[in-house]
């Protein structure tokens, strides 16, 4: 079997909810050999979060949670207790990397914070994670999806100008900031590895927001270079541009300014682009410009389904997309035909299939993960490991430390 | 001066527009060298703006946030002041060449026998049709890392689809997810975010194959399609109709489960508040500042399951309290309580903000072609090593001279004659539009 780019690296994962999850979910895929850690009874809140398999509320059929934590062993630890501390301080020792998303203050609280944990392991790596980072005046604030892209986001600039503005789907943020911790943590492995010293990485949601490339950091030029803040635009301004209605949904198209020879192109009426209603680059930036282009241009595209005009369109060279739903990428032949999807066998859920690798690597390779740890499933395997008898096991469980 | 970790790694970054872009410069910021190479005789619309020789007086006749050029004017070198690519390009170096002429080919090559990756975000014929593929350019570094990161990957039907980040969040369901509730889809406005996350999870993806390299002496070729990536994103939409058949349609600002959720209008113009009320303490909590104790007994609004079915009526009741207040006062009188909450920041708020400017964040820099401003900061600080912003964003051709004349030790008269066949230089050429 041919080696992973992570092999050898031990990660404690401290995390809930998404973000944390995420980062380990991504070390982990590529070799890393991450422990779960959970606390006793209840787990990773995620758990408790849907979908559920069959809408059935269980700790161990949530889909969010099977595909957050794929690959990883799960151990249950109550790091508040002074056993759980001790036996956290022992796995410590011989990890790479601790990954937490508590709320700032509170591993050290518990005694497990940066300078203790470096105490047992000089060389440790502490990637936290947070709402708005583990200083400042906004430390200790609460956050969700929405409000790190009100604060750290362009949001104000998304939706239409008459209405409120517009959050985006589903949880991204808070999977980019997972993706952002992944990568951190790369970047100080490779320092440790190279220059010999660990590090406490701080990421929030907030500031990963604030620096991701969807638009927020040109805006926080463009804003500075202007003087003016962006605001909300009605979509379709430009000619050809942007999502139209079609036979059976919806397509994107791209066609404005230099792209529209293309989309007569598509249409067959070439005529229209020295037509002099369209026939500068001026004139078709301008909204009157694209309403009286659509009188031609939305007939067109009713006359086809979003497959047949993302083919078509491409054809042409326009950058293009159809508007799916979930079902349309799911059975979507490309991305199977690639083989992105990774089928499990699940002890609880049964037969289950989740997104597989995010990216293909030629000589180290993705591996399909181990499904999702049951709570406290490796407890036994891991604890076990640090020479703790089955009985002293069993006496940790009824203290409720594991 | 701390070294930072990718000191001494060369990265050849041959990325447009955003996601790659975001990738390379992720790398570049801990310290890696990336030299981006680009072309005076080729335009690539959108990476350094829409088209190079832009009429000037079009950004202020059209203002939008695409033309956002120093005081709304594209200047002697607009590609030099595009908001888009002043965003990403710091610390960065800039070359060109033409890619397409055989000795151009050559100082690449040249090139390439001095760096440890090369990453590239084209779509694939492009690359195919330089020959800069993995296959080809390995012949010449044998251990060369390269990170392709094309729409929809280097195989299957798709391989040579043209796609943004915008039209990619339609095929992946994103579009499909958010935006009104009451309002067709045609009705939504781009997001950008699959560019965000192809580029994120690009520097990740370098990272490991740079490591495995590191430790064994062997390249790779590492291929991200940017659909692909982008799907895990949306694990929510995507497990729920994998298990359940079930097919998410926006929610609009609003949380799958908990209410409330939303955005209420405040005092002032474009003044406006998130709120999410988790559970029945943060509602608690929230009737209390908000002074409407009365709520909590409302049949309506009493139980998690009521309030989400009512939520309606609920943000009415909710917009009385905040269209008196601003949305700062709002959001610190719920946060002062434990309420999540917070304002939707203007781009220059931002850029004032407490919270960035206790991190430190924006760094200040002065650019040849377009002043002095403050440039947004790094992703994530590092306690024991610390890091800032190095230089500005790299002008076009502005280390031609450090490439040609140190790197590939090219004579005063050769570096001349580069420059008068159109390889070297600082502007487009007179056809390039």
């Amino acid at each position: 079997m041919p080696p992973q780019a992570l092999e050898g690296l031990r990660i404690l994962d401290v995390t809930q909810l998404i973000a944390g999850p995420y980062a380990t979910k991504l070390l982990a895929d590529y070799g890393a050999e991450v422990i779960k850690i959970e606390r006793p009874g209840t787990g990773d809140v995620t758990r408790q979060k849907g979908p559920f398999l069959h809408d059935e509320p269980h700790p161990e059929k949530s889909g969010l949670f099977l595909h957050l934590n794929a690959g990883k062993r799960g151990v249950t630890l109550d790091l508040k207790s002074a056993t759980g501390r001790k036996l956290f301080l022992q796995l410590a020792k011989s990890a790479e990397v601790v990954v937490e998303s508590f709320a700032p203050g509170t591993m050290e609280s518990f005694g497990l914070g940066y300078e203790a944990l470096k105490a047992v392991n000089t060389r440790i790596i502490v990637t936290s994670i947070s709402n708005f980072g583990q200083s400042g005046p906004y430390r200790d604030y609460k956050i969700s999806e929405i409000i790190a892209y009100a604060m750290g986001g362009p949001m104000h600039e998304t939706g239409l100008p008459e209405r409120e503005p517009m959050k985006l789907g589903g949880s991204v943020i808070q999977f980019q900031t997972g993706a952002a911790a992944a990568t951190a943590t790369a970047m100080a492995v490779w320092n440790a590895e190279v220059n010999g010293h660990g590090d406490h990485l701080d990421l929030s949601l907030f500031r990963t927001q604030a620096s991701s490339q969807d638009r927020r950091t040109t805006m926080l030029v463009g804003a500075q270079y202007t003087g003016e803040n962006g605001d909300r635009r009605p979509p379709g301004v430009s000619t050809a541009n942007g999502i139209r209605p079609c036979a059976d949904g919806y397509i994107a198209i791209m066609g404005a300014s230099n792209r529209f020879a293309g989309v007569v192109r598509m249409m067959g009426q070439p005529e229209l682009l020295t037509d002099p209603r369209f026939d500068t680059v001026v004139k078709l930036s301008m909204p009157d410009t694209s309403e009286e282009f659509d009188i031609h241009y939305i007939p067109f595209l009713m006359q086809y389904t979003k497959r047949e005009l993302f083919m078509m369109a491409q054809k042409n060279g326009l950058p293009s997309g159809p508007i799916f739903t979930a079902e349309d990428l799911y059975t979507e032949p490309h991305i199977r035909e690639r083989g992105f999807w990774a089928k499990m066998r699940h002890p609880v859920v049964g037969e289950i299939t989740q997104p597989g690798r995010p990216f293909i690597m030629n000589a180290t390779p993705w591996r399909k993960p181990e499904p999702a740890p049951i709570l406290g499933q490796h407890n036994a395997e891991i604890l076990g490991g640090l020479g703790y008898s089955a009985r002293d096991l069993s006496r940790l469980h009824s203290l409720g430390v594991i | 001066m701390t070294r930072l970790p990718l000191e001494g790694m060369r990265i050849l970054d041959l990325t447009a527009v955003w996601a790659g872009p975001h990738c390379t410069m992720l790398l570049c910021d801990w310290g890696a060298e990336v030299l981006r190479v680009e072309s005076t005789q080729v335009y690539q619309p959108n990476t350094r703006g829409h088209m190079a020789k832009v009429p000037q007086d079009l950004p202020r006749i059209r203002k939008g946030w695409g033309s956002m050029y120093p005081d709304w004017t594209p200047g002697a070198r607009p590609w030099n002041r595009y908001p888009v690519f002043q965003s990403h390009a710091r610390n960065k170096l800039s070359m060109t060449v033409d890619l397409r002429r055989a000795e151009g080919y050559e100082i690449f090559m040249e090139l390439l026998k001095t760096a440890d990756a090369v990453i590239e975000n084209n779509v694939p014929e492009t690359i195919e049709k330089l020959h800069v593929t993995y296959e080809e350019l390995v012949k010449v570094r044998p251990d060369l890392v390269m990170l392709r990161m094309p729409a929809y990957g280097l195989s299957g039907p798709y391989k040579n689809f043209r796609s943004f980040g915008m039209q990619l969040e339609g095929t992946t369901g994103h579009t499909w997810i958010r935006g009104y509730t009451d309002m067709d889809a045609s009705m939504r406005d781009d997001t950008f975010f699959g560019d965000a996350a192809a580029g994120m999870v690009g520097a990740y993806a370098a990272l490991l194959a740079l490591r495995h390299r590191r430790r064994t002496g062997q390249g790779q070729l590492v291929e991200l399609a940017q659909a692909e990536n982008f799907i895990p994103y949306l694990g929510e939409a995507v497990m729920d109709y994998i298990m359940n058949r079930r097919v998410h349609a926006t929610l609009g600002n609003r949380h799958p489960t908990c209410a409330p959720q939303g955005v209420y209008r405040c005092k002032g113009l474009e003044e406006w508040l998130t709120v999410t009320v988790n559970n029945d303490g943060e509602w608690r909590a929230f009737c209390e500042v908000i002074g409407r104790s009365d709520l909590l007994t409302d049949p309506r609004f009493a139980t998690a399951i009521a309030r989400y079915k009512h939520q309606d009526e609920l943000d009415a009741q909710i917009e009385l309290w905040t269209q008196v207040r601003t949305a700062w006062e709002a959001a610190q009188a719920l946060q002062a309580k434990g309420v999540p909450a917070g304002p939707v920041l203007k781009d220059l708020e931002l850029v004032a903000d407490p919270q960035m400017a206790s991190l430190d964040y924006f760094k200040e820099l002065t650019h040849v072609d377009a002043g002095t401003h403050k440039y947004p900061g790094l992703m994530w600080s590092a306690a024991e090593t610390p890091n800032e912003l190095r230089t500005p964003p790299c002008r076009l051709g502005e280390h031609n001279p450090y490439v040609y004349k140190e790197l590939l030790a090219k004579s005063d008269d050769e570096y001349r004659v580069l420059e008068e066949t159109g390889h070297i230089g600082m502007d487009y050429a007179p056809h390039v539009p």
